[in-house]
């Protein structure tokens, strides 16, 4: 299960001497023990805590995750996530394919529910709202969050309809406010000035980075509570991806961001925190620089150092 | 091992494209040949050409249009077949030894059939005199409004007041007199027209006697019908007046409306009825003799000529009229004699009419039905089940449709109607038989699963990431449906629109049994509130093509009409495709992609 080589065991070995962390390892195994043993622990199922920087504990907390575990069918892709993203900062998500960031994600406004053979256990709150009680309307729940898929998907309407199609369908019909919201969200997304002309035209005539700043400004046309942003620049060239950067950069303060990315310049580049996620568990979340510069999983700095992932 | 001539052609692919292309070729072939004959013998009906006279070895004359040559086997045992004068000719051109020569036969279009039983004539070349062909300037066509057309030369015209004769006189006199003779019919039409409303008025109030009858349980139409007498009697009058007064109000209310129709439409029949046989005094007073080539003399009454023309004496420009004039008449106006003359337009409006019911029927269903099956239902074993049913509905053979829609539509849901809606007409059945509405159904019916399928396949087309995007908006699934699937899967939804109208407009076999007749009295959408008669048998070009082609009584006649309906079928069925294809290309445009 875990045949991934993370590093020569030696050097492994030398980098466990690193001291810091005993407080990590698991209740009555050794102190000191090397960090190949938190993967033998992982491949014998057993839960391993997150490596949690005491920065988080400072921040307000817009989006809480309480021990999510998920299934796809009988394979759990989840292991007992805990998680909390602070509020008008960009916190990143990283990690190797399949380790279940998208998955984390996808839970945050309940995408996951559209799949037949997922199961979840746990939950998350939104501003101390819990997202996974029984009682909870997905759709206003939905309505709260803001989220942007890996490849642009605008519908196929014009520019305008699809910025204030949140509104549209909880029938607001107030021009006023249609086009206010419409100006507010394309000018929040840096679109305003390209597509001011031509709102009425197709939204599938734009360009690829168009595209995706247009699913940003819808996302954010209903004023979400958290932007959820699933790997936004994987299908954008170098410039689109710039432009999107910029954007992030812009949206913080006033909005909660949590990105997936692959990307880890990315990550470094726009995010104030950065969880690093590994075979369905979060090994380490903390402030960006100390996981990219200084982290305290020999896991984490191989990862950021392109050792493997 | 590698290398080979042989192994390298198969590795080079060739022979599949010489094959597929073969196949190719081949279909197209086909398909070209199916509609170049079409094309040529329905364009070429209508087109007037000149007329030929020829003497025969007896002494007999044939005059009439050229349609074809064909050669034959002859054999000297079946000369004796041949008409007698002609035998010695034919035994001549035999070589010696031989025992069979290749003959030749004219097929002329002689018409006259009234006079001479038959629309076409063989004319074996060893029959006729050498030299003897001529086009006579004065052979006229006459199409007659129900008695086929009449070729010949005129003799005279004759009216009350004068006669006029000669070829010359008589004709002028004819072009002169119809526009007159025309207004006369007219007239006539008119009449019948009005003296038919009355008809129906009358059936109406009968009708309404009879509703009162059940409701009441009192017998009064004898006594209606004895009271319309014109002819009673004072104390007979008084006897019925009395038992009338004894009805129930309901019932007495019905009946005396029904006389008093009854009673005004006999004093506003009879200058009716007198006009009316007026002029038929009239156009049977106002005649041209004909002479037919073998020497016959006929009369023609002057109105009932639909189109008159002297063959051989017209220009170009001259036969383009008549050629247009014909198309003309083809497409607006109702048949004649069977289908052999006039024209097809309560086909075409039948056609229409009933394809567009159908698509409006099928459409929404089909694309509901898809739509649960793709986006609401589960998708396992039973829905995959429901998609091979619905696939495999599209090859039963469509009179098996035809026979339930007969069964359940007409006999089973028309028959309740009759019951509780219409009781009063029985047993005439109103939907209890064929019309517009069961038709429209049963192919409704048939055409379900070409939109089932091609809705699905649309749905399926349209990326989940879209739903997905609509989803996270904090849309719920019918507002993603009806606002992003929908818009997104209409372009495929009505490509499955297009095919289910090209196949419900051809279809036949079903409407044979649930509605389509070689003539329909009355259109099933006109006019006349309230506009649609779902009820109302139609007639429908399909149908009309095999009532012509294989039931009509002159079916050599109705041959080349045949193809001219065939033809406007194919135009019709391809104008609706065009159309729905035009309304897709205007829905892709609004929908086009950009690639990235």
């Amino acid at each position: 299960m875990v045949a991934h080589p993370l590093a020569p065991p030696n050097a492994r070995a030398a980098r466990s001497t690193g001291g810091g962390r005993d407080e990590v390892i698991l209740a009555g195994a050794p102190p000191r023990e090397p960090p190949s043993d938190r993967l033998a622990a992982i491949s014998r199922g057993e839960v391993i805590p997150a490596e949690v920087h005491p920065e988080l504990a400072t921040e307000e907390h817009v989006l809480r995750v309480q021990n999510l575990k998920l299934w796809y069918g009988e394979k759990q892709a989840l292991f007992d996530v805990n998680l909390d993203v602070p509020k008008g900062q960009v916190t990143a998500m990283i990690g190797p394919s399949g380790c279940g960031k998208s998955t984390l994600l996808r839970c945050v406004n309940r995408m996951n529910d559209l799949l037949d053979i997922v199961r979840i256990e746990g939950d998350m709150t939104l501003n101390g709202d819990s997202i996974y009680a029984r009682d909870v309307d997905v759709i206003e729940l939905r309505k709260r969050m803001g989220m942007v898929f890996q490849k642009p998907n605008p519908f196929p309407m014009s520019i305008y309809e699809n910025v204030v199609y949140p509104l549209r369908i909880d029938g607001e019909r107030d021009r006023r406010v249609l086009d206010e919201v419409c100006e507010r969200s394309l000018r929040g997304a840096a679109l305003w000035d390209e597509v001011k002309d031509r709102l009425q035209e197709s939204a599938l005539g734009m360009s690829g980075g168009q595209q995706q700043r247009l699913c940003i400004a819808r996302a954010i046309a209903a004023e979400p509570e958290v932007l959820l942003l699933d790997e936004p620049c994987s299908a954008l060239d170098p410039i689109a991806t710039g432009k999107v950067e910029d954007l992030i950069q812009r949206l913080k303060g006033e909005y909660s961001v949590l990105i997936v990315t692959h990307n880890m310049q990315q990550a470094s580049r726009i995010s104030e925190y950065t969880a690093f996620m590994y075979l369905g568990r979060l090994m380490e979340y903390g402030p960006t620089e100390a996981i990219f510069t200084n982290p305290k999983l020999d896991e984490t700095n191989s990862y950021v150092t392109g050792r493997f992932g | 091992m590698r290398g080979g001539p042989a192994r390298s052609v198969v590795a080079g692919g060739e022979p599949a494209v010489w094959l597929s292309g073969a196949a190719l070729a081949i279909c197209l072939a086909m398909i070209g040949g199916l509609l170049a004959l079409i094309l040529w013998n329905g364009i070429g009906t209508f087109w007037p050409g000149e007329l030929v006279r020829v003497t025969l070895r007896d002494g007999s004359a044939v005059l009439g249009e050229e349609y074809g040559t064909e050669t034959y086997e002859l054999r000297r045992a079946s000369v004796p077949l041949l008409p007698a004068e002609a035998r010695p000719v034919a035994l001549a051109a035999f070589p010696e030894g031989e025992d069979a020569i290749e003959a030749v036969r004219v097929l002329l279009r002689t018409d006259n059939r009234r006079e001479s039983g038959s629309t076409f004539t063989y004319v074996d070349a060893f029959e006729v005199q050498p030299g003897s062909k001529t086009t006579p300037s004065w052979a006229v066509v006459l199409e007659r409004s129900d008695q086929g057309r009449f070729l010949g030369e005129p003799v005279r015209l004759v009216t009350p007041e004068q006669t006029y004769e000669g070829p010359e006189a008589a004709w002028e006199a004819f072009q002169k007199l119809r526009p007159a003779a025309l207004e006369r019919n007219e007239r006539r039409e008119e009449l019948e027209e009005e003296s038919g409303a009355g008809g129906v008025l009358i059936r109406e109030a009968e009708l309404r006697v009879r509703s009162a009858e059940m409701r009441t349980g009192v017998d009064g139409r004898d006594l209606a019908r004895a009271l319309s007498e014109s002819a009673l009697s004072a104390s007979e009058r008084t006897r019925l007046e009395a038992e009338l007064a004894e009805k129930p109000a309901d019932l007495r209310e019905a009946i005396e409306e029904y006389v008093l129709l009854e009673r005004r439409n006999d004093i506003q029949d009879a200058p009716r009825l007198a006009a009316m046989s007026e002029l038929s005094a009239e156009n049977a007073a106002e005649y041209l003799v004909m002479r037919t080539a073998s020497g016959q003399e006929v009369e023609v009454e002057t109105a009932e000529v639909v189109r008159g023309y002297r063959a051989n004496a017209l220009s170009w420009w001259g036969r383009l009229g008549v050629y247009l004039s014909r198309w003309w008449e083809f497409l607006s106006e109702e048949p004649r004699q069977a289908g052999t003359a006039g024209g097809v337009w309560p086909a075409i409006w039948g056609t229409v009419t009933m394809t567009l019911v159908m698509t409006v029927f099928v459409v929404p269903f089909g694309v509901l039905a898809a739509l649960y099956l793709r986006e609401y239902a589960k998708q396992g074993v039973i829905v995959s089940a429901v998609r091979v049913a619905v696939n495999n509905l599209a090859g039963v053979p469509s009179i098996v449709f035809g026979v339930f829609g007969l069964g359940f539509f007409c006999y089973l849901i028309g028959g309740g109607v009759d019951q509780l809606f219409y009781a009063e007409r029985l047993p005439d059945p109103t939907f209890g038989k064929g019309g517009l509405l069961w038709a429209s159904l049963t192919l409704a019916l048939l055409t379900l699963p070409v939109v089932i399928v091609a809705t699905e396949e649309a749905l399926s087309a349209v990326p989940n990431s879209m739903r997905e995007g609509s989803y996270a908006c904090g849309a719920s699934k019918w507002q993603t449906i009806r606002r992003i699937v929908l818009p997104r899967a209409l372009p495929g939804i009505l490509t499955g629109m297009i095919l289910a109208v090209a196949r419900g407009a051809g279809e036949v076999a079903p409407l044979m049994l649930v509605g389509a007749v070689n003539t329909a009295p009355a259109l099933p959408v006109d006019l006349e509130a309230p506009f649609v008669h779902p009820s109302r048998s139609f007639m429908h070009l399909g149908f009309h093509i095999y009532d012509l082609g294989f039931q009509a009584p002159d079916g050599d006649a109705a041959r080349p009409m045949v193809y001219t309906t065939m033809l406007l079928l194919i135009a019709l069925v391809a104008t609706l495709n065009l159309a729905a294809m035009w309304l897709r290309a205007r829905l892709r445009r609004r929908f086009t992609s950009a690639s990235f």
